[in-house]
């Protein structure tokens, strides 16, 4: 193992690699509020855009429950309450020329690069403000404006469209860096290891986020990996991996930042696993009687990645407790202000049903 | 015309696609081909041969065998401003990369609502002929004709290998290029000057008033023999040649039948649920009352494609049983 293990290999940058705390029955140390390195270069200012961002992908998913219950939003609806620190952490590493692709549960990611939370709200009630006119839901939504290409579906094939991004950047030579984000669930997909093997081939600059949130919709990792840590899943192809604490805001900012970099500098792909967890069912529709209520618990009061972070302002007297109601607040009214728009922006005209399947017809 | 463009040269099925593809290289520095054996092999139909010492290995882009993968990195390298041709070998291996292309590549500017296209093109061999057998024979260009947010098209001639690849490549949207592997030796003149194609109308090969016989791809060749033969049994055929299979181009399939008021479909897929279903699906629909006789189909025989060049025969469509088929419309 140690022979191939890409941590080996000497041009792989070594320091972040043991800060995974996973999350769940598995995490052991209660300690991942207290990483000390990465918080000395997080100035607090930073640490309260972190706290702000998360805030509001837990709020607007809240608020997105309240209302498919309601049913104001039909279809599949998959909410990101529980991984907020992984979007978070990796777009704080990212710059203008970069790009994101992810998959169907993809709301946090859209309002973590800064897309409208009120367009993304009026595309999850099916509205013409919404960022596909209405016709792509939950699951299908993009921004070019943002660089962020949906949005998809089907689980794995995300993986080889980010890949060509990542062709594309080369080829166009810019210094731009995809990321591609997936699932636990959608590791175990044969396109993955396609798109592992020519990425690191061809050197594309694209980091592999997958996103272990322990569950592909019923069915836990270890019930369905040969091996669990996914992080070691481009070995064999030399991709360096990291396993990440992705309940750590910190953590998740400083391996984006040494996997911006590595890939930045043309040394090809790089594989981030994010150990996190999801509070809620796969879908709505999702009871989550798979998983202990305990289980469910404790990663809440042990782990949550906003209370993390609300902890360190306070205990590092970074910021007090007004500080953070005004947060609150301004969270609130953005989500307010977001849900009326999305009820009140006007449904799509019928005659919409034939645009937008070829350019022209 | 100009000189130069009535200067003729005899070249072959798989001269002009290659024509196509340095053309669209030489024009535009977004594109790029990729594929399995593109390269170094230079085909495996002997396509790209020569394209690789000429353009490099950037743009002419050997892949490892991964369809899906491959197809998918088209698909998004497209979404991000390039051009890209991908070959997939043919039909069969397609399969592998169906999500892909049906999942993505027609879908994509639809569910962003219209923020993305997907400017791609996918190349392809397709149909049987060679003693492959059944994992290597197949004709499922129908399948991709039934999704929407794709153009399919299938050039029979030479003029069009040449000249539809550049039409494809201007295309905003993703464009499947079916090219049967029984024409890549088949030769015949093309102008100097030839190039872009419409990519969008149906053409008369043969023109006559007592049957149409509605084809496309490798079946142009039979259904053009078929009509030479029934010229001499006194059955004036007009041979249609699709050439694009999505959209289809229905009014010249309706004028042509509104004409013979007789229709027969030579579809190298099987008849099951097959192209030549829904063409005759469309002339009930369209021009129903100008008929004389029952639309009368010539397809493949429903069995996997046997290795035994008899057998193979036996079960493609093939020129006595067009000739059959007329004569039994026309009565």
């Amino acid at each position: 193992m140690a022979k191939s293990a890409p941590r080996a290999k000497s041009t792989t940058p070594p320091k972040t690699k043991s800060q995974a705390k996973p999350p769940g029955k598995a995490l052991k140390s209660k300690t991942a509020a207290k990483v000390p390195a990465p918080t000395a270069v997080a100035t607090s200012d930073r640490i309260l855009r972190y706290y702000r961002d998360m805030l509001l992908i837990r709020r607007f998913e809240e608020r997105v429950g309240q209302m498919y219950g309601m049913g104001l939003i039909g279809g599949f609806c998959h909410l990101y309450i529980g991984q907020e620190a992984v979007v978070v952490g990796l777009q704080a590493a990212l710059g203008p020329e970069d790009q994101v692709i992810t998959g169907y549960r993809d709301h946090g990611h859209m309002l973590a690069i800064g897309m409208e939370p009120k367009r993304v709200m009026a595309e999850l009630t099916g509205r013409r403000d919404g960022y596909s006119k209405g016709k792509g839901g939950s699951m299908h939504m993009f921004s070019r404006a943002e660089r962020f290409f949906g949005g998809h579906g089907i689980v794995g094939a995300p993986v080889p469209l980010g890949t060509g991004l990542a062709f594309a950047q080369r080829y166009q030579a810019g210094r731009g860096v995809t990321v591609c984000y997936f699932g636990d669930g959608a590791s175990n997909q044969g396109q993955v290891y396609e798109s592992f093997n020519m990425a690191e081939l061809w050197k594309l600059p694209i980091i592999y986020v997958i996103e272990n949130n322990q569950y592909a919709m019923g069915t836990s990792v270890k019930r369905a990996s040969a091996t669990v840590d996914l992080y070691r899943r481009g070995e064999s192809f030399a991709i360096p991996g990291r396993q990440v604490d992705g309940m750590d805001v910190l953590a998740v900012r400083a391996a984006a930042d040494e996997a911006v970099e590595w890939c930045r500098s043309g040394k090809g792909p790089m594989i981030l696993e994010m150990k996190t967890y999801r509070y809620r069912g796969h879908s709505m529709s999702d009871p989550a009687k798979y998983r202990s209520r305990e289980e469910v618990n404790k990663v809440r009061t042990e782990h949550d990645p906003i209370d993390q972070v609300r902890n360190r302002l306070l205990e590092g007297k970074l910021a007090d407790e007004a500080r953070l109601k005004a947060i609150d607040n301004e969270i609130r009214e953005i989500v307010i202000a977001a849900a009326e728009f999305a009820q009140e922006s006007p449904e799509p005209d019928v005659a919409e049903l034939w645009t937008d399947v070829l350019e022209a017809i | 015309m100009s000189a130069a463009a009535e200067m003729v040269a005899e070249v072959t099925y798989r001269d002009a696609c290659r024509m196509a593809l340095r053309d669209a290289l030489v024009r535009d520095t977004r594109v790029f081909l990729m594929g399995e054996d593109v390269g170094h092999y230079g085909g495996c139909y002997a396509v790209s041969k020569g394209l690789l010492e000429e353009f490099g290995p950037e743009r002419i882009r050997d892949t490892p065998l991964s369809e899906s993968g491959f197809t998918g990195i088209g698909i998004g390298a497209a979404m991000n401003g390039m051009r890209p041709i991908v070959e997939i070998m043919t039909v069969n291996f397609a399969l592998l990369a169906l999500d892909q292309i049906v999942n993505n590549a027609a879908t994509i500017r639809h569910m962003s609502g219209g923020q993305f296209g997907v400017p791609l093109v996918i190349r392809m061999a397709t149909g049987a002929g060679r003693q492959l057998a059944a994992q290597h024979s197949h004709s499922l260009e129908g399948w991709f004709a039934h999704v929407p947010g794709l153009k399919v098209l299938a050039p029979a001639t030479i003029e069009d290998a040449r000249g539809m690849l550049w039409t494809a490549i201007e295309d905003p949207d993703p464009v499947l290029i079916f090219e049967h592997v029984m024409l890549y030796n088949s030769g015949g003149p093309l102008a100097a000057g030839a190039g872009a194609v419409p990519i969008d109308k149906a053409a008369i090969r043969r023109a006559g008033q007592n049957v149409s016989l509605i084809t496309y791809g490798g079946s142009l060749p039979k259904a053009l023999k078929a009509a030479e033969e029934l010229a001499g049994q006194g059955i004036e055929a007009e041979v249609v040649d699709l050439r694009t299979l999505r959209p289809l181009d229905d009014e010249t399939i309706c004028a042509s039948v509104a004409k013979t008021r007789r229709a027969v479909i030579v579809d190298e897929g099987w008849c099951s649920g097959s192209l030549a279903a829904e063409i005759s699906a469309r002339i009930m629909e369209k021009v129903f009352w100008s008929l004389d006789a029952p639309v009368a189909r010539v397809c493949s025989a429903e069995v996997p494609i046997p290795y035994p060049e008899h057998l193979e025969q036996a079960a493609l469509p093939q020129v006595p049983a067009i000739v059959a088929a007329a004569k039994g419309v026309v009565g």
